[in-house]
């Protein structure tokens, strides 16, 4: 009994925790008292749920739990005239439900809790607190990480971690960051930076040493979003990215973890489910935001049955259109890539050259990779070779510095 | 909530000059909206001097107290409901473009 009640517990943890605290947060205003409520009403229900079964609504009776206790500690604590205030807000309304049957508690309505993720989210993702403890807080208070676990994965100690999380609450209250999703222009401004913080995480999630448990949750926040925030086509954008990254995780490593290039992997591996969902996600895109066309490049990876059947045409578009909107080095290689599939290496060459001339990618393995494969595609094998030779000299890896030495072997 | 604006000069100002901001204007617009309690230009860091007092001795020494390439040339002190909001006053103010603000918060207000 007990190990199928944990498992519920978690369930419900994992949906209720953000909302708990984000409601706890609007109407207390104080964000250690919220996660500790929230967390000891996940204590209460492994407790009581064994004995007594599992509630009808889980989420409701935890939101229940969580309000009653915040309501016991400012009570206690309720000598300013503020925390009155608060109790006033979190009291329950006459003949409120009981927490065996709340759906809607007093004063935190489905609609209000809705909302106030949202403002979480944007609060947590202000561009006043440093970036890594935008990431930070996001999942400890949204997600409901441990702080243990998001130190290991940030590669800091607990108390830093717990350190870096308190000023960036201290810095919330002190500067008074307020908890409100914007409107108008500083939507627009604000959003891109909410996003870049889901993309980081997903990203840590992704990387070969990263915890990945956190693309799972990025792939959460992002359908969050999708859901409140509709007619935001980047938001959905995003969300399609992650599912089409996301559809390779099974396929994208060797026994040994070594990575597994797009061209050699097995497609048959590939989460089809994932990809599917992504299609319809991105089908309701009618922009060309930078997730919207990085999203319809992974959708052309995705579809295509084998390496060979890539639309390469169309990624070479999209890259065109993308490099427009962010002139990073890196973009303008990968587009050289596409043309030199699309349109022949020649026409790569000259596209590469041209990312090349900044000199940011001098120090930089694919660049001079790709710039061999398309020599070798373009006949000079010699050449291609040498340069094959030179990517490995400055490879990160010994299985990267490797692979480019076969290469250039292949070619002798 | 009160905010303390320091209007710092930066290594780097925005090379774009369109649309420039005026000063004088953006002065009436907030006092008149009430956000912007008071507020300076200061005389160059060449008339600034530093005070100190170390074992009971009064130390008095030329210049600012740190010498870098962002220097305080002004302040203004802006009542605000929010950092939303100072940040929207901050914008607009022309040294924005021309320099640096930044926003210091009460600590007890």
């Amino acid at each position: 009994m007990t190990e199928p009640v944990a498992q519920v517990v978690a369930a419900a943890g994992t949906e209720a925790y953000g909302r708990i605290v984000a409601a706890l947060i609007r109407v207390t205003g104080d964000w250690t008292l919220a996660e500790d409520c929230a967390q000891e009403a996940l204590a209460t229900a492994l407790e009581r749920w064994p004995k007594d079964g599992v509630p009808t609504n889980p989420g409701g009776w935890l939101m229940t739990v969580a309000r009653n206790r915040a309501l016991d500690v400012l009570r206690r604590a309720s000598v300013e005239r503020r925390k009155l205030a608060q109790l006033a807000a979190l009291a329950e309304p006459e003949g409120a439900a009981q927490p065996e049957d709340t759906g809607h508690p007093g004063g935190l309505g489905q609609e209000e809790v809705a909302d106030d993720r949202l403002r979480l989210i944007f609060t947590c993702c202000h561009p006043a607190l440093p970036l890594e403890a935008r990431v930070a807080l996001t999942l400890r208070t949204i997600c409901g990480v441990a702080t243990a676990d998001i130190a290991r994965a940030f590669l800091v100690s607990e108390s830093t971690m717990t350190r870096r999380l308190t000023r960036a609450k201290s810095k919330i209250a002190d500067a008074r960051i307020p908890y409100r999703v914007p409107s108008g222009r500083a939507l627009d401004e604000r959003l891109p930076g909410v996003l870049a913080v889901l993309y980081l995480l997903f990203t840590h999630g992704y990387n070969p040493d990263g915890e990945p448990a956190f693309a799972d949750e990025a792939i959460r926040l992002a359908r969050l979003l999708v859901r409140l925030m509709h007619g935001q086509p980047e938001v959905a954008s995003l969300l399609a990215l992650f599912l089409f990254q996301h559809s390779r995780r099974d396929a994208r490593r060797d026994r040994d973890g070594n990575l597994i290039t797009l061209d050699k992997q097995d497609r048959g591996r590939w989460d089809h489910a994932a990809i599917a969902d992504g299609l319809t996600v991105l089908a309701t895109v009618n922009a060309d935001g930078p997730y919207a066309l990085q999203a319809r490049i992974a959708a052309c990876h995705a579809t295509a049955a084998s390496p060979g059947a890539t639309d390469w045409t169309a990624i070479a578009h999209w890259y065109d259109e993308l490099v427009r909107i962010q002139p990073s080095p890196v973009i303008q290689l990968n587009r050289a890539v596409a043309h030199g599939f699309a349109h022949g290496p020649t026409a790569g060459l000259t596209l590469l050259a041209e990312a090349r001339a900044g000199g940011a990618l001098d120090d930089y393995p694919p660049a001079i990779a790709a710039e061999a494969d398309l020599t070798a595609r373009s006949g000079d094998r010699d050449r291609a070779a040498a340069l094959f030779r030179d990517a490995a000299a400055i490879a990160h890896g010994e299985p990267e510095r490797r692979a480019l030495l076969d290469r250039a072997a292949e070619l002798t | 909530m009160k905010y303390l604006m320091f209007v710092c000069t930066d290594p780097e100002p925005d090379t774009d000059k369109a649309n420039e901001p005026d000063i004088d204007e953006w002065v009436r617009e907030n006092d008149s909206s009430g956000r912007r309690l008071q507020g300076n230009a200061l005389a160059p860091t060449s008339t600034a001097t530093t005070v100190r007092v170390r074992e009971g001795r009064l130390l008095v020494s030329d210049g600012p107290f740190a010498e870098t390439k962002e220097v305080i040339v002004g302040f203004d002190l802006l009542e605000c409901a929010d950092l939303d909001e100072a940040i929207e006053v901050a914008r607009t103010h022309p040294m924005a473009r021309a320099g640096r603000l930044e926003l210091r918060p009460f600590a007890n207000d």
